[in-house]
């Protein structure tokens, strides 16, 4: 079984604070991770892989820095990684993104693609199913546990807000998982030393993948930013030494603004 | 860039940092409570690749370096040291003697299980009369047929009790003093050999520190490490470079300390301000990173030596020497900046001040230090 | 094939029950389509759900499409992305609209994938850009550090998932004037490559208090174990999870993983609801970093309120009760 997990690197988003003089966000010293969502599919492959025999590739778009993301799945224990980059590519949204890593799965010819849920730069969760679109392969998404069936068949559990639901899908086909599946593994200090010495990461431009410029980073986008903005500093807060009534009052205004009730 | 740091380390130092945060640092009060060895981190240790890092991939190890071990010491040391000497005693002490001095057979059948973390190791040289001066071993290992017979007693041993092989110095010829010491390579359970009652200390609680007793305890020629004279050699070169692990768990302690004490002053205010806006504390810890930083200095400095097979006594022990003063150093000066909160167990740096005590004592004192030290100047 | 002005909501069911954004989507798209002087329309996909189409007309669709059909019954994502690409298509309208649940993130995607579009995922705003007339789709990002607007200017529809709870359900209306339109999305056998075995219902687990999005946390303050049930009460209903001050815990009144500050767990939720915590420093370095903090305290002078958005000076047992009668109310 040959599997293809994808993999971002993202900025530890837990990190990244708000300047309260500016309202701008500090972006300097946060960590670059790999995002969570997709550790967790690194692990479900690489257990497919303990327990049979499976090729793991990872796959990542990216800048020249993710680098050290795709040495980190080496260090894990996948087989192979794969670095498209190019600075085409830069600017792409999902669909253009998505459409890239397409072409580049397709050159792999996997039986079985992870993508993380969503990223958490990002949070769209598009990139996946998008992928699979592109590739006219079935897809399940919020997999929360995969079982294989046979050479064929898996069985997945897709969850949803209020329950789950066992589903069984043929092989090819692509599964965006959860990170609460599992708790992925660390890397293994030798193989931390074997990807610096004799791992190696492959890196595909737009020579490998034949895109046309037109199908590229912002070009190829069909959405674009028009404006980002923080929410600025974090106003003082306010106390109120009111009545219980007019408390309850204040309170719930509050949840309202934030989007909690 | 750290010094002789390569790509891997960093991303080493990653891995380590992250496991030391899940698996180490949530118990580390608790060990220290319960004096309780912690047994499961041994056990994710081995899993993980730790307990092997600088030795070969054909002897069971991870193919790394020395330095990569030593970042093992510091990261796990920073947020527990009982954990930090587990594993220095097993790597430095046990298994880097027999990487080196040890015949193809003793690697294969003592070293790979060791490095593939599937056996704990441990070292045995003081005695009750024998301390500094190793030279006054009463351990007597009597040669019989294909074996020796060894009796007498260790204490103060890291791990013991846990381990399963344990490098024992004995003394094979009187008349010749240090020359007449013998390593040998004894397992566990060898009969007649025997694990004294833990021993209560103020620091490391967690770590198991027992006397070792041997009654007629049967070691066949084969464990002899090395050769018959040379124990005395073996144990001062393992030392060496046991100190640069103990130089590691001291950088890691105040680095620990240190850590705990930037977050507290951010947080804690007196007289309506951060204590971090007083001037008072920004001079303490400005001067408390910069013993920090110069101790890690000399540490990766050892190890880079080691690495590269160059001379390293005299730097081990400077590394040793001035890493546990500077973790006593930060570690008291933690507690006083947490006031009253430092010396209760609520926070960590009450626990880090007592485990810091132990550097300056353990795998020769800073006297002893200073004596390798000076012995290169003078020579 | 020109595109219209129109603007479509896909209506999400499940077992015949609309789920709730698809109404507050009704409401936002009614606004969008006002400014686009044009209309509102929208999609029921499922099996038998033609009664679904009338409740939709009434809370305002001037056109609702139905697909309708056996292989409807229960949601795969490839028979579903077929049936809404076919209303879109014969629709062509300029704005589709997604409720951001667990089957709206995965539907979208591939439908936007298999058109050609643009999607902007978990959108908080929706507005009208005055001048061009193209979707303003706002949406947090980078954990929620930043907000981003998104245009698709040249791909059509403009399509975006949008976040339950965000908008307004409109009022229902049932002398609404609307058209049902049905619409055969030519499924077949050979288009499904999953099979769903088995469909299970959980209540909800409990989570760890690290991975809450919302806590409702205890202090000394509190003053009993029996008002303990209280704080369970505003937990559930701001579908958060209770935690508590070391005070609390020691007191037997909550279970030591629920223990938030130093010798417990460091949090990070939208929202910190502090119930009589006066907020000592072992306790404030574990929550600070919270997006939005509420605090009821009786001490004025509590140190809670300086981490506080919003501090409310008063006795929790008060406080509470009158939140409960309200939120009800809500």
């Amino acid at each position: 079984m040959k599997i293809v997990v994808c993999v971002k690197q993202v900025p530890d988003t837990s990190e990244v604070r708000i300047d309260q003089k500016t309202g701008t966000m500090i972006r300097e010293g946060v960590k670059s991770i790999i995002n969570p969502d997709d550790l967790s599919g690194l692990e479900a492959a690489l257990s497919i892989k303990d327990q049979n025999h499976a090729e793991v590739i990872a796959l990542s778009m990216g800048p020249m820095q993710a680098d050290s993301a795709m040495r980190e799945c080496l260090a894990m224990g996948v087989d192979r990684a794969i670095l498209v980059s190019d600075r085409v590519f830069a600017g792409a949204d999902t669909w253009a993104t998505s459409l890239l890593l397409s072409k580049a799965i397709a050159q792999i010819n996997p039986d079985l693609i992870i993508c993380g849920r969503q990223a958490i730069d990002g949070d769209t969760a598009q990139v996946g199913p998008q992928i699979a679109e592109h590739l006219s392969l079935p897809s399940v998404a919020y997999v929360g546990d995969i079982t294989l069936e046979n050479e064929n068949n898996l069985v997945v559990k897709r969850t949803f807000e209020n329950g789950y639901q066992l589903i069984r899908v043929k092989t090819p086909c692509l599964l965006t998982v959860l990170s609460e599946m599992n708790s992925p593994r660390y890397m293994r200090v030798g193989g931390i030393f074997s990807a610096f010495n004799d791992g190696l990461v492959e890196v595909w431009d737009n020579s490998n993948l034949n895109l046309q410029p037109e199908e590229l980073g912002l070009k190829g986008s069909p959405t674009k930013v028009k404006k980002s903005y923080t929410k600025g500093v974090k106003t003082a807060g306010k106390v109120f030494d009111v009545e219980p009534k007019e408390a309850a009052k204040v309170i719930i205004e509050k949840l309202k603004e934030s989007y909690i009730l | 860039m750290e010094f002789g740091f390569k790509k891997e380390h960093y991303l080493l130092r990653q891995m380590l940092q992250d496991f030391t945060e899940k698996e180490v640092a949530p118990l580390a009060a608790e060990i220290d409570e319960l004096e309780r060895f912690p047994i499961e981190t041994v056990e994710k240790m081995k899993n993980v690749g730790i307990l092997g890092i600088p030795f070969p991939k054909e002897y069971g190890g991870e193919g790394g370096d020395y330095l990569g071990y030593i970042l093992a010491v510091e990261e796990i040391s920073k947020a527990c040291a009982t954990t930090g000497v587990v594993l220095s005693g097993h790597t430095s002490l046990c298994c880097q003697p027999i990487y080196e001095f040890g015949t193809e057979e003793q690697k294969q059948k003592y070293l790979v299980p060791l490095a593939k973390g599937e056996k704990l190791g441990a070292f045995a040289l003081t005695e009750p009369n024998a301390g500094t001066d190793a030279s006054k071993q009463e351990t007597i290992a009597i040669e019989d047929g294909d074996d020796y017979i060894l009796n007498g007693s260790k204490i103060f041993i890291t791990n013991a009790g846990y381990a399963d092989v344990y490098i024992v110095m004995a003394m094979t010829d009187k008349s010749q003093g240090t020359r007449g010491i013998t390593a040998f390579i004894v397992e566990g359970d060898t009969p007649g050999f025997s694990v004294g009652p833990k021993e209560k200390k103020m620091g490391i609680r967690g770590s198991s520190t027992c006397e070792l007793i041997f009654e007629d305890v049967r070691v066949p020629k084969a464990n002899i490490l090395g050769k018959i004279g040379y124990g005395f050699k073996i144990a001062m070169k393992t030392l060496d470079g046991g100190r640069i692990g103990i130089a590691a768990q001291a950088c890691g302690i105040a680095e620990g300390a240190l850590n705990e004490t930037v977050k507290y002053v951010k947080e804690r205010k007196q007289f309506g301000r951060p204590l971090a806006a007083f001037q008072n504390t920004q001079f303490e810890l400005a001067t408390m990173a910069t013993k920090v930083d110069a101790a890690r200095m000399l540490l990766y400095r050892a190890a880079y030596k080691k690495d590269n097979k160059e001379p390293f006594s005299s730097e081990a022990a400077m590394a040793k020497l001035y890493a546990s003063e500077v973790a006593m150093e930060v570690t008291n000066k933690a507690v006083q900046l947490h006031g009253g909160y430092g010396y209760s167990r609520e926070y960590p740096v009450e626990r880090m001040m007592r485990d810091a005590k132990i550097t300056e004592i353990y795998e020769g004192t800073s006297e002893v230090q200073k004596m390798v030290i000076s012995a290169t100047l003078l020579k | 094939m020109s595109a219209t002005k129109d603007v479509l909501v896909f209506i999400e069911q499940r077992h015949g029950i609309i789920q709730s954004v698809s109404l507050e989507l009704l409401g936002i798209g009614a606004t969008l389509a006002t400014k686009l002087e044009s209309n509102l329309i929208a999609v029921v996909i499922g099996n038998q759900v033609i009664d679904l189409a009338k409740e939709v007309g009434s809370y305002g669709a001037k056109r609702v499409y139905v697909v309708d059909d056996p292989m409807l019954e229960t949601y795969v994502n490839e028979t579903y992305t077929k049936a809404l690409t076919a209303v879109i298509r014969e629709t062509n309208p300029d704005v589709a609209l997604v409720g951001a649940t667990a089957l709206g993130r995965d539907l979208a995607p591939r439908v936007s994938s298999r058109l050609h579009t643009g999607l902007t995922a978990d959108c908080t705003s929706l507005d009208i850009d005055e001048t061009t007339n193209q979707l303003l789709m706002t949406r947090p990002a980078f954990g929620g550090n930043l907000m981003a607007t998104i245009i698709c200017p040249d791909h059509r529809p403009q399509m975006s998932t949008v976040r339950p709870g965000v908008m307004i359900k409109p009022e229902q209306d049932k002398t609404r004037k609307f058209d049902i339109i049905t619409i055969d999305a030519n499924l077949k056998p050979s288009d499904v490559n999953v099979e769903v075995l088995e469909t299970v219902y959980e209540t909800k687990k409990r989570i760890r208090i690290e991975d809450a999005n919302v806590l409702v946390s205890a202090g000394r303050g509190i003053g009993s174990k029996e008002n303990m049930k209280q704080v369970e009460t505003l937990a559930q209903l701001l579908k958060g999870e209770v935690s508590g001050t070391r005070a609390v815990v020691d007191n037997g009144w909550l279970d030591k993983d629920r223990q938030v500050g130093q010798t417990g767990k460091t949090v990070r939720p939208d929202l910190y609801f502090a119930l009589g915590i006066s907020g000592a420093i072992q306790h404030i370095s574990g929550m600070e970093e919270s997006n939005l903090v509420i605090a009821i305290n009786r001490n004025p002078e509590a140190p809670i309120f300086e981490v506080a958005d919003v501090g409310i000076v008063g006795d929790v047992n008060k406080v509470l009760p009158e939140l409960f009668k309200q939120l009800n109310h809500h």
